[in-house]
Parts: structure tokens; sequence; C-alpha cells
């Protein structure tokens, strides 16, 4: 015990330390401050640091090389030992320090830390969460599967449509003409090198600014923030009911920072690694590219906004999205901080929320995409086939062959991205069924040239029969009972 | 001139030099980083390459062909194997289609029984003579110039298709060679 003490002062003496970091954990925080709503930046820190490390111990294995890197995943799933729960933990790491970031901005935002005089902080905040999403693409790109190497096309094909300098940034992106090896070593210098070396930076300023100016305090509906008197105000409230940060604040952030460790190690150990996918092999294009769980949203988004509109909401909506953010603070300075006064605070994160949430939701189970096999996997119901006519159980074969299935759901099976068929025939007479099945339209392909007249009276002699037993099926009105087929 | 304003002036001097030097650096720098683009801009990517003989291509199919990128690295291992769909008019008219989605370069599969391109990730459908049929794709499927030498069908490839602006010059087919759509 002496010899620490001893080697610490020798320590000391030289590098002068200890008292600037005995003031540091010792300085006043409000007391209402001491409180678990305040955990989730020391937790987002903690995850980034299980990254820095998990990040270094599987880079002792991983191979940046686009006809290595998925061998080196293997080997780390399967032959290193316990090179999987690396991987693992890096995965599940990687996700929770995503989500805790954001916490982290929404308590930020609901407790109005922003105000002055913390607004570089919330600035450099903002720059902290893009870098974090940043490392999540980024890192996504070194899981070098199908998804990584198909999810490169599309950032790529969104960068292109950035008017002029397009193409220049898809080179750029790719480091060469096509997704490769270049390709992969520049997405690794970024993951690696780049954005955690600025993350480093800009986490340092951003806690170095929060003891500058102290931790915000709790907001009390009716205390206003005024830029003429807050810091004087500020200092009288840790003046007068101050507790030291140490331990008071710090204890909570530790408990929480432990509980967030073992439920990242709980993940990694119950779930396991994420993938890799298949071999990241263009000429294997039996492969539908998902993006990872945090970009979903921006997947659903992509197929469902009208083609017109695509591009400028990809390019100009991110921008704007940025500029709300940063100039927040400059827009809403001062007033009110509680959100129990600020409903259209606590409405802007409730909408957000709901978007976000809604569109993951759909990006889950895509019902937009073709289900690519439904027309050789998927069987039609038994049920809307026996008892039929010859020619309407032709129809179905045409309906199976043609692929109509991939598109259209029969008994709930099959595709979604056009509408399910089961009652079609309430919705359309003979005549209505064959002009959308030779002339498309509404977003689906016309099949004039694809069927032979006999193809089209089978498939639409099916496609009449699929109406509820009670309901009738539609009928041509200007035609008159006895004249109806 | 006092002592101080002398000092004050060499470390004037001092940055000054230290911008020029670091300029001269900042070049070289530059370039390199640039290089993706500006070796575009000088030699280009694209060059001809054969798809082998025109034999393999029955007449009025669509097949999936596959080459070597011209510009490719050792490290590129399997991805600088490209496919494209090579569909065959007749004995001398082709189309060589790019594998990716005009929307967001996703993997087109071509479905012979109902003559249709489709992408699994949004749902862009083609006809076959690459024409846009439904779904989010702003354009036709991109198609490569294809020439036939000495019974082999050679196509100019070699940068990956985007939506952006760089991808409508290929978009020259002429109107002759397209049959009507419905």
């Amino acid at each position: 015990m002496r010899l620490i003490r001893q080697l610490g002062n020798w320590l000391d003496q030289r590098l002068q330390l200890g008292a600037p970091i005995r003031e540091t954990m010792q300085h006043p925080i409000p007391r209402d401050t001491a409180s678990w709503y305040y955990v989730f930046g020391s937790a987002a820190m903690t995850a980034f640091g299980l990254q820095l490390v998990t990040g270094i111990l599987l880079a002792l294995i991983y191979v940046p090389s686009a006809g290595e890197a998925w061998n080196s995943l293997q080997i780390l799933n399967h032959q290193v030992s316990l090179g999987w729960f690396i991987r693992a933990l890096h995965g599940w790491g990687s996700n929770f320090m995503l989500a805790i970031v954001l916490v982290h901005m929404v308590q930020v935002f609901l407790f109005g830390a922003y105000k002055f005089p913390r607004e570089l902080t919330w600035i450099i905040g903002i720059f902290l969460l893009l870098m974090t999403l940043g490392m999540a693409f980024t890192g996504q790109v070194l899981r070098f599967d199908q998804d990584s190497y198909w999810g490169l096309g599309i950032g790529a094909s969104i960068a292109s449509r950035v008017p002029i300098v397009g193409p220049a940034i898809v080179k750029l992106m790719l480091g060469g003409p096509i997704i490769a090896g270049a390709t992969l070593s520049r997405f690794f210098a970024l993951h690696v090198f780049v954005i955690p070396g600025s993350l480093m930076l800009f986490v340092g300023l951003h806690v170095l600014l929060v003891l500058k100016l102290g931790v915000n305090e709790w907001p009390m509906p009716g205390r206003l923030v005024r830029r003429a008197d807050y810091v004087q105000k500020y200092h009288a409230l840790t003046r007068t009911q101050g507790v030291p940060f140490m331990p008071y604040g710090v204890w909570k952030d530790a408990v929480f920072s432990g509980v967030i460790l073992l439920v990242i190690a709980a993940c990694a150990l119950y779930f396991g690694p994420f993938g890799p996918t298949g071999q990241p092999d263009p000429r294997v294009i039996q492969t539908a590219p998902r993006p990872d769980f945090f970009f979903l949203w921006l997947y659903a988004l992509l197929s469902l906004l009208p083609p017109s509109l695509e591009t400028p909401v990809l390019l100009i909506g991110p921008v704007i999205a940025l500029i709300l953010l940063l100039v927040l603070p400059f827009f809403s300075g001062e007033g009110e901080k509680s959100w129990k006064r600020r409903p259209i605070a606590v409405l802007t994160i409730l909408l957000t929320a709901v978007a976000l949430g809604t569109f993951t939701n759909l990006a889950s189970h895509t019902p937009w995409s073709p289900v690519m096999d439904a027309w050789s996997g998927a069987q039609i119901p038994a049920r809307l086939v026996i008892g039929r006519t010859p020619l309407q159980v032709q129809g179905a074969l045409v309906f199976q062959s043609k692929q109509c299935h991939n598109c259209h759901a029969l008994g709930d099976v099959g595709g979604k991205r056009g509408p399910a068929l089961d009652a079609v025939a309430v919705r359309l007479t003979s005549d209505q069924l064959v002009r959308q099945v030779l002339q498309g339209g509404g977003n689906m392909p016309a099949y004039g040239k694809n069927l032979n007249p006999a193809e089209t009276t089978a498939l639409v002699a099916f496609l009449e029969t699929l109406h509820p037993a009670g309901q009738a099926a539609a009928r041509d009105a200007s035609l008159s009972p006895g004249e109806h087929p | 001139m006092s002592d101080l304003s002398r000092r004050q002036m060499f470390m004037k001097l001092a940055v000054l030099f230290n911008g020029v030097v670091g300029v001269l650096l900042a070049i070289p720098i530059v370039r390199y980083v640039l290089s993706p683009i500006t070796r575009g801009r000088k030699s280009g990517y694209e060059s001809w390459i054969s798809l082998g003989s025109t034999d393999q291509f029955p007449s009025g199919e669509t097949r999936l062909a596959t080459f070597r990128n011209p510009v490719a690295q050792v490290s590129d291992g399997e991805t600088a194997d490209i496919p494209c769909w090579v569909r065959r008019i007749d004995d001398t008219k082709f189309q060589v289609f790019a594998i990716n989605c005009a929307h967001l370069g996703c993997p087109v599969r071509w479905f012979p029984q109902s003559s249709l391109f489709m992408c699994p990730c949004h749902g862009g459908a083609y006809y076959s003579d690459g024409s846009r049929a439904s779904g989010p794709p702003e354009r036709g499927l991109f198609e490569y110039p294809f020439k036939i030498l000495d019974g082999r069908l050679n196509i100019q490839a070699g940068e990956l298709f985007t939506p952006g602006p760089s991808a409508r010059v290929y978009d020259k087919t002429p109107d002759s060679r397209r049959p009507p759509c419905v």
C-alpha cells in the first residue's frame, strides 16, 4: 500500500495531473442531476470504449481485402477460439451504442439541455451522432458479404444522384470504377482510423464542455433560461444545493454502464454474431439485399416514395434535417426547459419515433418486394381450384407460370407488391380484368406481349372465380341481366 | 526595431514558410486522394471485352453472362467478376443489360416465363427489351454498347452503372432496335 502511494506521488510530481483530476471529480453539480435520467451520455462512452477494444481484437484476424475478408470472418466465427463472441460483442455493441446515443439525444432535447450556454455541446453532439451512424454504415461494409456488396451499390446509386459532382463522388467512394478491393480498403481506413479518430476528439470536446459549463440542471416548469442571468443562477444553484460529482453522480453512471455491458454480453452470448451472409460474389444474383436494423427505415422510405420525389427527398431531406438540428439551439436558445411546458417538442419526438418505428416495421416484412420464388414455391390454396372447370384450372396454371403470384397474394401466400386477388372478381368485371392484364397500369407491367389469347382467356376465367362465397362477382352494368354471361 | 518585434516578424515568417511547405505537400496528397476520379477523366476505365462466342446466346433468349472487369487488382477477388444479361434478338442484334437495377443497383433477375426482369429490393420491373415496366426505377435497364468481332460478342464495360447523370451517356439505343412496347 505504501509502495503504491509512493509510486503515485512520484508520478504526480512529474505529471501534475492529480490536483486537476481531483478538482474535476469534486466539482459541484445540482443535487437533482445525480439522477438515473443522466446516465446515457456516459453509457454511450462506455459502449464506444467496448467498440474500441473489440475492434482492435477483431483487427488481429480480419483481412481488409475484397478477396479475403469474407474468409477471415469465417475463420473468426469458426476457427479462432471465441472469435464468434468478440464479433458478436462488436456487432451488438454497435447496435447498443447507436440506441443509447439516440436515447441520450432525446433526453437532452426533452430536458432543454441544448439551450444557452450549451449550444456548442449540442452541435458537437450532432456530429457525434453522424459519426456513430457513419461507423454503423462502414462497419456493415466491413462485414463483407452479399448485403454489404449490394449495400455499397445502393450507396453509390444514391450518391450518383447528386447534381454535377455525383459521378465523381461515386468514384471517390468506391475508390475506382466498380465495387472491389479498393472500396473495402477505403471503408476499412474510414472505419478504423478516420471516423474513430474524429470520434475520440469530438467525445473529448463534448465531455470537456460538459465539465466547463456544468451538467444541465433538472428542468423546472416555469424556470426560464435567460442569457442575461442564467450563468449566475446556475452557480447560485450549485452553491446552495450542489453535491460533488464524485460520488453522487458517478455511482449511477458506473452502475448503468456496467448493466449495459452485461446486457451487450448477454445478447452476444445468446444471439451470436451478425452474419456474414453469402459470399460477396456479384455473380450470385439470387439475393435480396437488406440493410442493418438502423437503416431499415431508409430502405422503406426508398421503396415508398414516388419516383419523382425520390431524388429531391434523398438529397435535400438530410440537409434540411441536419440544418434544423444545428440551428435548434439558436432558434430556441432561451425560455422554457421543461418538457411539461413544451408540447411541440414532445410531439416532435413522438412523431419522429412513430414514423421511424412504422418504416422500420414495414421494412422488416417488405411488402413492396416481389416474392421472387412464389411462382414456383407458393401454392394456390386448394379451395380456389377444387371444382373448377378445366379452363379455370388452366388459368390457375397461367397465374403460377407467368409469375403473377410473385406480386399478388392468394390466401395470404405470395407477394404483396400488388393487391391480393382473393376477391378481385368483386372489384373488376371480366372486360376490366382483360384490360388490366394486357395493358397493365397502376404500377403493374403490361402482359399483352407475354400472354397468348388462350392464356389470357384462361387466366381471366380463373380470376373471375375469385370472389367470397356470399358475394357476387362484379358485372357490366350496361348489359341487361339476360345478356350477362 | 525592438528585439521582440524582430522575433514576432520571424514567427510570422516561420508560419508563412510552413504554409508554403504545407501547400507544396498538399498538392500530391490531394492528387493521390482524387486519383479514382482523375484517372477516369484521362484514359477512362472502359474497354472492349469479350463475352465469348455468339453461339452461346440462342436467338430470342436472354442469358446471364459474366466477365472479368477490365480494371482489376489481385485484391479484388470475386468482386471483379461482373454479371450481365445478354438478350439476342436475331443474328446480329443484341442487347446487353447491366445487372444493376436502375433504381438503386440491386441485381435484377430475368423471368423468361413472363418475359420480365424483376428487382428483389424495391420491386422494379422491366420488359424484355429493358424498358421500364413498373416500380420505382425512373428509366429502363442500363445497356452496354456491343459489337461482334470474329463471331464473338464484345461489350464496352469497366464501370459500375449508377442512376446519376453519367449513366445517361449509354442510353443511346436507337429506337429502331427497340421493339415497340405495349
